[in-house]
């Protein structure tokens, strides 16, 4: 008995349209991020994750209003990332009704705005996303680099350190995606997440490859995440909320199940 | 009508405790303000707050809410949550040591000095999904006992004064998390964020006379 395992959906949102496309049955706007939220909420999940995917100034403004509309009608924790660069992003968020927002390039390009937004917004709201991916060769001891642009762009940077360091200047949570698994549906990778949720005092969530619940299962008992994040085996059906808790309890892992 | 006042001092994510006071409360009036009038003519108070107890405490003087709470508590039915539980008791070791408003008696602590569990060291925050066992309180009403509720902390209460202890819950160390005192409730996890049990205990809220 004790704290539960979370499941996260995670939507991609675009000028206030879930992108990647959602095929849930009975949501007559599939599109619509707040109606996909208040399914998934119905569904049990246990947050929601909205990744803004636009860039412009105007998509910025729309997300806004998505969250606040998100925010009158689901009471579950909602996060929401991508491109947020300064305070004043993180201000709107959390004054639309976001719970915690996610830093993902801007902590690489200035690791002190993690500080900043920490000091000023408490740890608890600061989720550092960290994209991950592994450079050893085999017989190596394993490595992981940070990337950059979409898994696009090497750093240079030891992804376990880099993590460490980031909860070292306030992040209260780590949101690790493996690039080498993203969209491969090959499962999380477990090795680089066992590593940073061993070295790391803070929660951490798995991401990146879920093609099934035993993946979500590997995650929590193998790879030692706090959270799972997932977006299309529950986007298209595959699988529902309750069915992923259901199947991981019966694994033995600790679940919020009504 | 039935006015809630959400005490506004400048700290953190008063729209989601505001929209879901409004949510289960359509006809109720939900003010987010720091104005000590309206405060004073409000039928039922909210003391919300998020991130550290030393900038909680500060703006609260700053603003007069520290004044505020002061003159309110006891008068109407009061609910302080996370930060605003927490900014009532003595004092906090959160910041090298803080004297918090003083209202209850109990020391706000860190997790991170908590021994783990079974080997797997306890992550803090403490944050997520938690059972908390209940003790009869109207607030409880159609709320199973050990429903979970979200929690995002990391400190944590735990009171001498063991007759106000409505609510505990069990992270490496068991804890207060629901304190009660004639119109006063206070939680530590997040009602506003807690799905059906939230909601319903801050529906029970909105109805309560504020007797234990």
């Amino acid at each position: 008995m004790g704290l539960a395992k979370r499941i996260i959906p995670c939507l991609d949102v675009e000028n206030g349209r879930v992108v990647k496309g959602v095929q849930f049955v009975d949501i007559r706007d599939a599109g619509d991020p707040v109606e996909v939220a208040k399914r998934y909420d119905e569904q049990g999940a246990d947050e929601i994750t909205f990744l803004d995917i636009g860039a412009t100034h105007e998509n910025r403004d729309t997300m806004v209003h998505t969250v606040e509309s998100m925010a009158s009608q689901v009471f579950i924790p909602l996060t929401v990332g991508g491109g947020i660069r300064t305070c004043e992003d993180i201000r709107r968020m959390l004054n639309a009704g976001a719970d915690k927002v996610s830093i993902n390039s801007a902590a690489v390009f200035n690791p002190d705005f993690v500080r900043e937004a920490a000091e000023r917004f408490g740890s608890q709201c600061i989720v550092v996303a960290i994209d991950a991916k592994s450079v050893s060769q085999p017989g190596e001891e394993p490595r992981w680099e940070i990337f950059t642009h979409g898994g696009r762009k090497p750093t240079g940077i030891d992804a376990v350190a880099w993590a460490v360091k980031m909860t070292e200047l306030g992040a209260g949570e780590i949101l690790l995606t493996s690039m080498d698994q993203d969209g491969v549906k090959n499962g999380y990778d477990l090795g680089v997440t066992r590593a940073i949720s061993d070295a790391v005092k803070v929660p951490v969530i798995a991401s990146g490859g879920v093609g099934n619940l035993d993946h979500l299962v590997d995650g929590v008992l193998e790879g030692g995440a706090d959270a799972v994040l997932a977006a299309s085996i529950f986007h298209f059906n595959e699988y529902t909320v309750p069915e992923a808790k259901e199947y991981m309890a019966q694994r033995g892992i600790e679940m919020r199940i009504e | 009508m039935n006015t809630i006042a959400v005490i506004d001092y400048g700290m953190g994510n008063l729209h989601s405790a505001s929209k879901a006071l409004e949510y289960v409360a359509p006809d109720a009036k939900v003010i987010v303000t720091n104005d000590p009038q309206i405060i004073a003519d409000s039928d039922r108070v909210v003391l919300p707050g998020v991130g550290a107890i030393r900038d909680c405490i500060a703006e609260m003087q700053h603003c007069g809410v520290d004044k505020i709470v002061a003159d309110t508590l006891g008068t109407k039915p009061m609910l302080g949550i996370c930060v605003g539980m927490q900014a009532l008791m003595q004092h906090s070791s959160e910041n090298g040591g803080i004297d918090c408003l003083g209202h209850l008696p109990g020391e706000v602590s860190f997790f991170g000095n908590q021994p783990s569990v079974n080997a797997e060291h306890l992550k803090v925050p403490h944050m997520g999904w938690n059972q908390v066992q209940q003790i009869d309180h109207p607030l409880w009403a159609g709320i199973d006992d050990m429903s979970r509720f979200y929690f995002v902390h990391s400190y944590f209460v735990r009171t001498q004064a063991r007759d106000m202890v409505v609510g505990t819950c069990q992270y490496g160390v068991e804890f207060d998390v629901a304190l009660a005192k004639p119109n006063l409730f206070a939680v530590q996890f997040h009602p506003e964020k807690s799905h059906t049990a939230g909601l319903q205990l801050l529906k029970n809220f909105v109805q309560w006379d504020g007797s234990l």
